[in-house]
């Protein structure tokens, strides 16, 4: 079974009581250790998928199954859980605590996981091993620039080694250099650490990092590669 | 709890906000503190009086004086195991704004009433064989420097005259419901100087060999003296205390009232500034949400940091009254023998403190369960 599957999803958002659809009828499987590239223009819908699949938001039909789980049957706190269990998180703002160390801000999802101090600190110092930044572990933020950063919150985001990790346009505030370790730090966790990553990105660059991409257009998959059946 | 070192990372983000608010909370809870204690201080005489004591007085008026030939017809009343003599006499020391009590009472059955003054025993023995001596509590002699064998000079205002008594003791009080700036001295004194004329008596103290007996003995009492010149009104200590109180009421529905208002105008300041902080970090409650900290765990991030704030607050505004009047033998001008911040007070006002807490909370707490992490974030990009 794929570890991820959407089947016949749509996404209908209400403002200002208009309705407006923002995916319709998506079918998509990922499988264990692929590393897809969701590509589009604004307001396709590319966020969305990585929402639902991330038990962040609940598709108004079909299904989302995730590590076997049925996303849509959970309750909020059955999704939270889901989440950091099985889900890392790279937004493109990094979306660090300002007033945690890096060190103390990878630690947080592990505040989650029954862990004594001792293995928690192990398993910090090795996530920031892991993206170059064991020396900046009692920096705070403000203290980083963008690239390392990002590296922290790719660090929290693997910490408590989930299944998939969901990237939403992470070198998007990047200039090339630093998206460019950041690509090959998701491609290293793809490779060595069979990560699964799905990564929405507007950028050719970052998607050539990825093993195959797909394309919304208008909520609509308007491409799919072999990895993807539509 | 799972985020407790972010809540206390929280406190100090910002330090300045962070010691306006305590210091807001200080403020208003050390003037409920303050205001309180104005009323249990009005109380302290009620909490003072003895379950066993009986007060004899003249129906008509407190003003008015008793008979000292009542006296052994109280004593023969069953049920009477005791009975002492005191009455005001309203002098003045120096140049009169320091207000103290003072009583000329009957040293050998007065303190057997009132073991609540500790008096050491060498010390009563010459208070009852000098005519001219006078025992003062321990607050009064430390208030004026007074010792043992100091010189008190008084005018008298119900009793004219200049007075003078020698401190032959120093009671202290057996606990600090207890008024310690008193001032006693030998009622035969008083009686022999009395230009109304001997024989008069402010109240008989009246002590029973059991509190149930009180109202019995009280009725047999003032049965004793019914359709004479003098009738008397014999009531528990604690109700002849209250009568006191009483004509207080109005003074302490005003002090209640201004100070709830002013504590209450300070607590909305505190709580606004305290809602305001939490409101602002609502993104990165739905970071912590989407990471996978539940709603409940959120929320009781967001209350438990509101909470200790106050309780800081709160903490340091009883205590600072506490301490402070302690230190310092505040009696707001001798209004009050003794100014304490009592216990209660102190967990009343923490108790404040932590619904101050809990109410500033509860708006941002309410958002941060709200909070769907597929709109935060969409806020957060």
């Amino acid at each position: 079974m794929a570890l991820v599957e959407l089947r016949d999803v749509a996404k209908v958002y209400y403002r200002d009581n208009l309705e407006v659809p923002v995916l319709e009828r998506i079918n998509l499987q990922v499988e264990k250790g692929d590393f897809l590239a969701l590509m589009g223009p604004s307001g396709s819908g590319k966020t969305t998928i990585l929402n639902l699949i991330g038990g962040i938001d609940v598709a108004t039909s079909g299904e989302v199954i995730v590590a076997e789980q049925d996303l849509g049957k959970l309750s909020r706190k059955q999704l939270a859980q889901f989440r950091a269990r099985h889900i890392g998180f790279i937004f493109q703002l990094y979306n660090l605590i300002p007033v945690l160390t890096a060190f103390q801000n990878v630690e947080l999802p592990l505040l989650l996981h029954k862990l004594s101090p001792k293995d928690r600190r192990e398993r910090v110092l090795t996530a920031l091993g892991i993206v170059g930044l064991e020396d900046r572990a009692q920096h705070y933020p403000r203290q980083l620039s963008g690239g390392q950063e990002q590296r922290v919150a790719i660090a929290r985001a693997v910490v408590s080694d989930p299944d998939i990790l969901l990237a939403d346009e992470p070198t998007g505030d990047l200039d090339r250099t630093s998206a460019t370790e950041i690509l090959q730090l998701l491609t290293r966790l793809n490779a060595e650490y069979q990560k699964t990553i799905i990564i929405v990105t507007h950028d050719p660059h970052a998607a050539e990092s990825a093993h195959d991409s797909i394309h919304l257009e208008k909520g609509v998959l308007s491409h799919a590669p072999a990895a993807v059946r539509s | 709890m799972k985020l407790l070192r972010f809540v206390w990372v929280n406190i100090f983000r910002s330090k300045r906000r962070t010691v306006l608010t305590i210091v807001s909370v200080m403020v208003a809870l050390f003037l409920f503190s303050t205001l309180r204690t104005v009323i249990t201080s009005f109380q302290a005489g009620v909490d003072f009086a003895g379950a066993q004591r009986l007060i004899v007085r003249n129906a008509t008026s407190l003003i008015f004086p008793i008979p000292l030939a009542y006296r052994e017809r109280i004593a023969s009343v069953p049920g009477v195991t005791k009975v002492s003599l005191a009455n005001w006499f309203g002098g003045t020391y120096g140049d009169g704004r320091q207000f103290f009590a003072q009583f000329g009472v009957e040293p050998e059955t007065y303190f057997a009433l009132y073991p609540e003054f500790i008096l050491p025993a060498g010390e009563l023995e010459t208070f009852e064989r000098e005519r001219t001596a006078c025992v003062v509590g321990e607050g009064l002699a430390k208030e004026f420097g007074w010792k043992i064998g100091d010189t008190v000079p008084l005018k008298g205002t119900i009793y004219p005259g200049d007075w003078e008594f020698v401190i032959r003791g120093i009671y202290r009080g057996g606990d600090d419901t207890v008024d310690t700036r008193q001032l006693f001295f030998h009622w035969d004194y008083l009686d022999e100087r009395n230009f109304q004329g001997r024989g008069n008596v402010g109240v008989y103290i009246v002590e029973v060999s059991d509190p149930n007996l009180a109202p019995k003995v009280s009725q047999e009492i003032d049965q004793l003296f019914a359709n004479s010149t003098q009738e008397t009104r014999t009531e528990t200590e604690e109700a002849f205390q209250l009568g006191f109180v009483s004509m207080m009421g109005n003074i302490q529905f005003a002090v209640n009232l201004i100070g709830f208002a002013v504590v209450m105008a300070i607590i909305l300041v505190a709580m606004n500034t305290m809602m305001m902080a939490a409101r602002e970090r609502l993104p990165e409650i739905a970071i912590l949400k989407i990471l996978g900290f539940s709603d409940g765990d959120v929320v009781s991030m967001v209350v438990v940091e509101a909470m200790l704030i106050a309780l800081i607050g709160g903490v340091l505004g009883c205590l600072i009254a506490r301490v402070l009047f302690e230190q310092t033998h505040f009696t707001m001008g001798g209004m009050f023998p003794s100014f304490i911040v009592r216990g209660t007070t102190i967990a009343q006002g923490l108790a404040i403190s932590l619904l101050l807490g809990g109410l500033s909370a509860l708006w941002p707490a309410l958002q941060a369960n709200r909070l769907r992490e597929a709109e935060a974030l969409r806020h957060l990009s």
